[in-house]
């Protein structure tokens, strides 16, 4: 029976406490959110989810792939086919991004059920990811963050099976943002909660529950979808859902409200915290409403080496300042800058794509080297490239060798850190260094590679790989 | 069989423009600045040049379209259709400019030519050196990849390897960028003149750390042009030629910061480049027979490893022998970039093996115009450069000396 047969889950590693938010503009405001660093957007952020979820799994039976967004960084270019390559899935699979609704999560993974079901995929990943921004001085602002989770659909050894679903579609609108926004808009609260996510959200939960044929005291975790911080509290009552016990705790106050993402992370959570036979109930709002009670196996024992939301909320450094996040968001007009136009070359990247979408490198077979990237002959024994094979890269751990931190940089979070790797089974990456604290680098460190937006050039935003310290597993 | 440069082509005079921010002079200013002096000092006239080299990296553009050609030249000296060609190897460009002409003259093609070395880089509106244009993993690997982040890298590994702490690392460049800075101000023609102390080195604005503001060379404009003939035919122009003793080009392989046993401690290229050059000079104890080094101190840490890699000092061991020695001053053992170097003298980067080689040439002849740093009993001078970044070198060194 298809079910869910891995997850995964990323927090990006800066935080910003809302008390710099009240320092900024006065009000109220407690615990964190998590930002996505200035090299990230809402694909790399899918990328690291995806990858924490297919820890372990067979990359070559995934057939499709459905990213579910609503802050895609291209208008007309898919990213989920950038995420295939960064995730070194085949060639031979479908991709679609799946967008523009705080319910694309849930539809991407009732469509990835589907394929399954329907046989026409072996596996089928299903990754969200947001980076929604509001305007600044609301209470949105100091509610939105940044983050992704990731499900691995599929037939073999479930861990959580899908008891029921129920989907409810209207032209409601609530919150959104037009063609060239960059902030959310919305409308009155109380017209939304009244006329729309009250009572929708209560008939798609209503029948998912009586689908599965349980009762509101048979669900082990409620994953309920609100739109700030209130409006789930209406539900809870309505159903009487233990909100100590039952409801699972959608983690605005310490990584923030993560739009499409939002549900999928917090069924990542409860699924952390979840035991064989818990019955999960998601159910979330947007454009209607939709409802699933799923239910959890044994095989969610295998499930323990995943970063996921634990991992990546342990590990986090704190913004310094307001004027930090608004680098890191690009929140604000900045210096003209005279510097020479930045180039980029696409047809180097096509050539060398291998290297720079799934972080491959070249073993001499000849002497048994590593090398990235690819040069024509060995560079330890000049044999010819022909005696090369491909080798994936992208899970290698390596150590420190050098390092430098160059203040007078033109990245957006200066140091921009130059760092030189060598990995643990061979080879030597030399890259810039993310998510790193200047003050605690240390040659021999171990180090890790992430998926990243290196810049933009020309318009078009360049994704590479860059080495970071090991976040905590 | 093939022959050795060695003693077969003369510098028979030498000029170089102030180094500084030159507002007042664009790049064919500067090259007409050079050359009259270096025409001047040979007693020729630039109608008798019969072929000319000029070395540079940009030119006045530092713009993807790439640098000019070599018209910059034939141009501001209104040469009238005698063969000029420009020549660029990173930072070797000025060496290269010099080593063509040498060449064009041991084939005996010509008798009587010219090299320049030559940069404006003052003009983009931009400090730094602006960024490659896209090519071969350009320009995301690799991206950000700056002259003062990438020789950083072998600061943090020198530092590491030899186990010396931050400050003390720190301290150990300041003492070389004091030493470059006392001689930028006893030279008229440096860029930068300021005498420094350690204390203001070691707590200078960072730039790139470990290196601080005075950690690295400022960005210059300036040019540098020398007048070549035959040895056999020197005597004719003055008594006080200098004859091309060695000229290596080492050009490595790349891919050094992608080689697992490299630890960013030594200048591969530049060992190999210093072997060949002394083979060709003779020189079998290059520390006591060199009377001067000018070598490539883009940065601090630069010099320390290019002396290194020169064989002038064991590895590890630089503090030692020449920090606490002082050894590299002019009166020291072992007197490296008493023009002041990159570092003061400035590095508009395809005039700087030209400067190089101007300062090996004048002090030879006893000429340097500030006496205070004029190098007794002079026998042979070494001029080298480094273009690249640790990892992707090429070296040039020139070796100097008497007839």
């Amino acid at each position: 029976m298809a079910g869910i047969i891995s997850y995964g889950a990323y927090i990006p590693l800066y935080r910003l406490s809302r008390e710099i938010l009240v320092q900024v503009w006065g009000g109220k405001g407690k615990g964190e959110k998590a930002v996505a660093s200035a090299d990230e957007d809402s694909l790399t952020l899918g990328v690291e989810a995806a990858r924490d979820c297919l820890k372990g799994f067979d990359k070559s039976k995934v057939d499709a792939l459905y990213f579910a967004t609503t802050t895609a960084p291209y208008k007309e270019k898919q990213s989920a086919s950038i995420m295939a390559a960064a995730c070194d899935l085949r060639e031979e699979i479908r991709t679609v991004d799946i967008t523009d609704s705080m319910r694309s999560a849930t539809i991407a993974l009732t469509m990835a059920m589907d394929a399954v079901k329907s046989g026409s995929a072996r596996t089928a990943l299903v990754v969200a990811a947001d980076t929604r921004l509001a305007p600044p001085d609301t209470e949105y602002e100091s509610l939105f963050g940044d983050g992704a989770a990731a499900f691995l659909i599929g037939n073999d050894d479930v861990v959580v099976e899908i008891e029921s679903s129920s989907f409810i579609t209207l032209p409601f609108v609530d919150y959104w943002r037009l063609e060239n926004d960059k902030i959310i808009r919305w409308w009155e609260e109380r017209f939304c909660r009244e006329e729309g996510y009250v009572p929708y959200m209560t008939k798609a939960i209503e029948d998912a529950i009586d689908k599965a044929n349980v009762t509101v005291a048979d669900i082990a975790k409620a994953v309920i979808y609100s739109p700030d911080k209130r409006m789930q509290g209406d539900i809870v009552k309505r159903f009487k859902f233990d909100p100590k016990a039952q409801v699972q705790d959608l983690m605005f106050d310490n990584i923030g409200h993560t739009g499409c993402a939002l549900v999928p992370m917090a069924l990542v959570a409860a699924l952390e915290n979840a035991k064989a036979g818990d019955k999960i109930l998601a159910a979330t709002w947007g454009d209607g409403a939709d409802a699933f009670v799923f239910k959890v196996t044994d095989k969610i024992s295998k499930m323990a080496d995943r970063r996921g939301i634990k991992g990546y909320l342990k590990s986090k450094v704190a913004l310094p300042t307001y004027g930090k996040y608004m680098h890191f968001r690009d929140l604000m007009e900045w210096e003209h800058d005279l510097f020479m136009e930045r180039r980029m070359a696409l047809a180097e990247i096509w050539r060398y794509r291998n290297f720079y979408f799934r972080f491959y490198g070249v073993k001499c077979t000849e002497c048994g080297h590593i090398m990235l990237p690819h040069p024509n002959f060995c560079i330890y024994c000049q044999a010819d490239e022909k005696f090369f094979e491909q080798v994936p890269m992208a899970d290698a751990k390596g150590k420190l060798v050098t390092y430098s931190m160059d203040v007078r940089s033109r990245a957006i979070d200066p140091p921009n850190v130059l760092a030189v790797v060598t990995f643990d089974g061979g080879g030597r990456f030399f890259s810039q260094m993310t998510d790193r604290d200047p003050d605690n680098i240390k040659v021999g460190m171990e180090m890790e590679v992430t998926f990243r937006r290196i810049h933009d050039a020309l318009g078009i935003h360049n994704y590479f790989w860059k080495c970071r310290p090991v976040r905590g597993d | 069989m093939r022959e050795s440069i060695k003693d077969k082509v003369a510098i028979i005079g030498t000029g170089c423009t102030k180094f500084a921010e030159r507002w007042d002079a664009d790049v064919e200013d500067l090259i007409k600045e050079a050359v009259d002096e270096a025409l001047e000092d040979a007693g020729v006239e630039i109608k008798d040049i019969q072929a000319g080299w000029v070395g540079t990296g940009r030119g006045s553009q530092q713009v993807p379209m790439g640098p000019p050609g070599a018209h910059i030249a034939s141009a501001a000296l209104q040469t009238q259709y005698i063969p000029f060609t420009r020549v660029d190897n990173l930072c070797c460009g000025g060496q290269e400019a010099v080593r063509g002409a040498a060449l064009g003259i041991a084939s005996r093609c010509y008798d009587l030519v010219l090299a320049i070395g030559v940069e404006k880089l003052k003009d983009t509106g931009y400090g730094g050196l602006g960024e490659a244009y896209p090519g071969k993993w350009e320009p995301i690997y690799g991206a950000l990849g700056t002259p003062p982040g990438r020789y950083a890298l072998a600061a943090t590994a020198y530092f590491s390897k030899y186990g010396f702490s931050q400050e003390e690392g720190k301290r150990m460049l300041a003492e070389i960028s004091v030493k470059s800075h006392y001689y930028g101000k006893r030279n008229p023609k440096a860029h930068l003149k300021r005498e420094i102390t350690v204390e203001e080195a070691v707590n200078a604005p960072m730039i790139c750390w470990p290196l601080g503001l005075y950690d690295c060379c400022g960005v210059t404009d300036g040019a540098s042009a020398a007048v070549l003939v035959p040895s056999s035919e020197a005597k004719a122009y003055r008594d006080d030629y200098v004859n091309i003793k060695a000229f290596s080009i080492a050009t490595g392989p790349g891919f050094l910061k992608e080689d697992e046993r490299y630890d960013f401690t030594y200048w591969r290229e530049t060992q190999e480049g210093a072997k060949a050059a002394y083979e060709e000079a003779g020189i079998k104890d290059p520390r006591k027979e060199l009377s001067l080094v000018e070598l490539h101190d883009c940065f601090s840490i630069a010099e320390l490893i290019a002396t290194e890699s020169m064989f002038l000092c064991e590895p590890g061991k630089y503090r030692e022998e020449f920090t606490e020695k002082r050894a590299y001053y002019h009166d020291g053992e072992m007197p490296v970039n008493v023009s002041g170097g990159l570092k003061s003298f400035g590095h508009p980067i395809g005039a700087s093996g030209a400067r190089e080689i101007e300062e090996c040439v004048r002090q030879l002849q006893g000429r340097v115009k500030e006496p205070s740093r004029q190098i007794a009993n002079f026998e042979l001078g070494l001029a080298h450069n480094q273009g690249g970044h640790p990892g992707r070198f090429v070296s040039g060194i020139a070796i100097l000396g008497r007839p």
